[in-house]
């Protein structure tokens, strides 16, 4: 192969400079993203949870649908599609915001809010029933019980996996660049199209990742060795 | 019209959407989903298996080696590995190669990383018992691993297997960026051509794959139920 490498491409200059860019975007795009699963998985594992059976089908509907279909087509359907199923006033208010980084939050979102929620309900079910028991008996009422006793410990429970998914959405954060949004793998792309430096591009980006992940691996790590441990220890 | 959205054109390309152009053409839609997620399946089994013997090799170098391959593809974007493939592999070949096949080949290295993980879980959930008393019937170790902690584990695993196939069902769909006409791929070409029902065309593809992988979902709980009770008696 008579392939000059030059990796200078990558540590310096313009193009540094759109991989840096897009690493931002990549960080942006998975803490608001991750940030906004964690809310609607809490909503949903609690809706799975409830003892209203209309609410208990439809979070089980919603969690079998989203885990079960492609996030590259979820973020189309976003993308292309949603319009003609949201009301007007939310197309509008979304026009006038970044609309490629809030389709991507969107589908992002409630594809892994779906895999937080079994987590988070993972986590409650570990918690012996005999605690909502006690609770209620002492006068507790159910949503009290949960808010105050089970889920506190849950969520302990739930972090491990929780980091878990983060790892996965800061990857799936990638499939973003289909429909524009200049993140990393974007930005890797357009690095290899206006030089056809390929490989010194996805390299850099390519480490840029593994470093993310291992961070993240890492953190997991210690938060199990510092928190969980001590715990299950007594 | 359902609520405003007009399905005719799912109507209309019906079997472009499951077959392509086949049998006039290349098989396409939600056919070549299927091929790409079997065949990338398969050949994942077998990296998945080699990965996971190697990762729990006596061989320290071995050992550590495949855990540095394992880790380093689990931490990269599936998209990632895609863009390696459809990039490498031509130039390392020489000449250009079809698209089909730097996609089953990236969905076969990430895979093979998750599954060597579920091989190592496999195997490792067989008590040492097991591994002792072979050992000691004059088997050598390759061999008690072969025909004893082996067969045992894997039938642990086939629930996982089942699950990750759905996985892959998922993932087939990135194959849409290096221009390979599966399902999603079929969709945007669709969507690009009328302009006029991205909703409906989205819609459909999304309710497409969730039939194929819910079904195995359910699949997959029902052998774990089946296993469970099998060995409650």
């Amino acid at each position: 192969m008579n392939y000059r490498f030059d990796w200078a491409i990558v540590t310096s200059g313009k193009y540094f400079e759109w991989l840096v860019s897009g690493l931002h975007v990549t960080l942006k795009l998975s803490a608001v993203s991750i940030a906004l699963s964690f809310l609607l998985g809490l909503l949903v594992a609690m809706m799975r949870m409830s003892q209203v059976r209309p609410v208990r089908w439809f979070a089980h509907g919603y969690l079998e649908f989203f885990r079960n279909t492609p996030l590259l087509v979820q973020i189309f359907f976003w993308y292309f599609g949603s319009y003609k199923v949201l009301p007007q006033s939310v197309n509008d208010w979304l026009v006038r915001q970044d609309f490629e980084f809030a389709a991507a939050v969107i589908a992002l979102t409630i594809y892994t809010s779906a895999f937080i929620a079994e987590d988070i309900r993972s986590g409650v079910r570990s918690i012996p029933k005999e605690q909502m028991e006690a609770a209620r008996s002492s006068g507790f009422s159910y949503v009290r019980s949960m808010r105050y006793i089970i889920l506190p410990q849950a969520v302990r429970l739930t972090i491990p996996p929780l980091i878990n998914q983060f790892l996965n959405l800061m990857k799936n954060s990638s499939l973003a660049m289909t429909i524009g949004v200049m993140e990393l793998t974007y930005q890797a792309r357009q690095v290899e199209s206006y030089t056809f430096k390929g490989f010194e591009a996805f390299t850099a980006a390519t480490l840029v990742y593994l470093a993310l992940s291992f961070l993240i691996t890492g953190l997991m790590t210690l938060y199990n060795k510092k928190v969980l441990q001590p715990i299950k220890g007594h | 019209m359902v609520g405003g959205l007009d399905f005719s054109v799912i109507r209309d390309n019906l079997s472009y959407f499951f077959i392509g152009r086949y049998p006039k053409g290349p098989l396409g839609g939600v056919g070549l989903t299927l091929y790409l997620a079997v065949v990338s399946l398969a050949l994942s089994f077998i990296g998945g298996l080699i990965l996971g013997l190697l990762s729990v090799s006596r061989n320290r170098l071995i050992k550590w080696g495949s855990e540095v391959v394992i880790q380093a593809i689990r931490g990269m974007p599936l998209l990632m590995v895609i863009f390696w493939m459809y990039f490498l592999m031509p130039a390392l070949a020489g000449r250009p190669l079809p698209e089909a096949w730097t996609v089953i080949t990236a969905l076969t290295l990430f895979t093979s990383s998750y599954m060597s993980q579920i091989v190592r879980a496999g195997i490792e959930g067989i008590p040492k018992g097991q591994m002792e008393a072979a050992l000691s019937t004059g088997l050598s170790h390759r061999q008690a691993m072969i025909h004893i902690i082996l067969p045992q584990g894997l039938r642990n695993m086939i629930p996982s297997f089942v699950n990750q196939f759905v996985s892959m069902i998922k993932d087939t769909s990135l194959a849409f960026i290096v221009g390979v006409s599966e399902l999603t791929h079929v969709a945007t070409q669709m969507n690009n051509r009328t302009m006029l029902y991205p909703t409906e065309i989205f819609l459909f593809i999304a309710v497409i794959y969730f039939i194929m992988c819910f079904a195995f979902t359910e699949l997959s709980r029902w052998l774990e139920r089946r296993l469970a009770w099998r060995k409650s008696i």
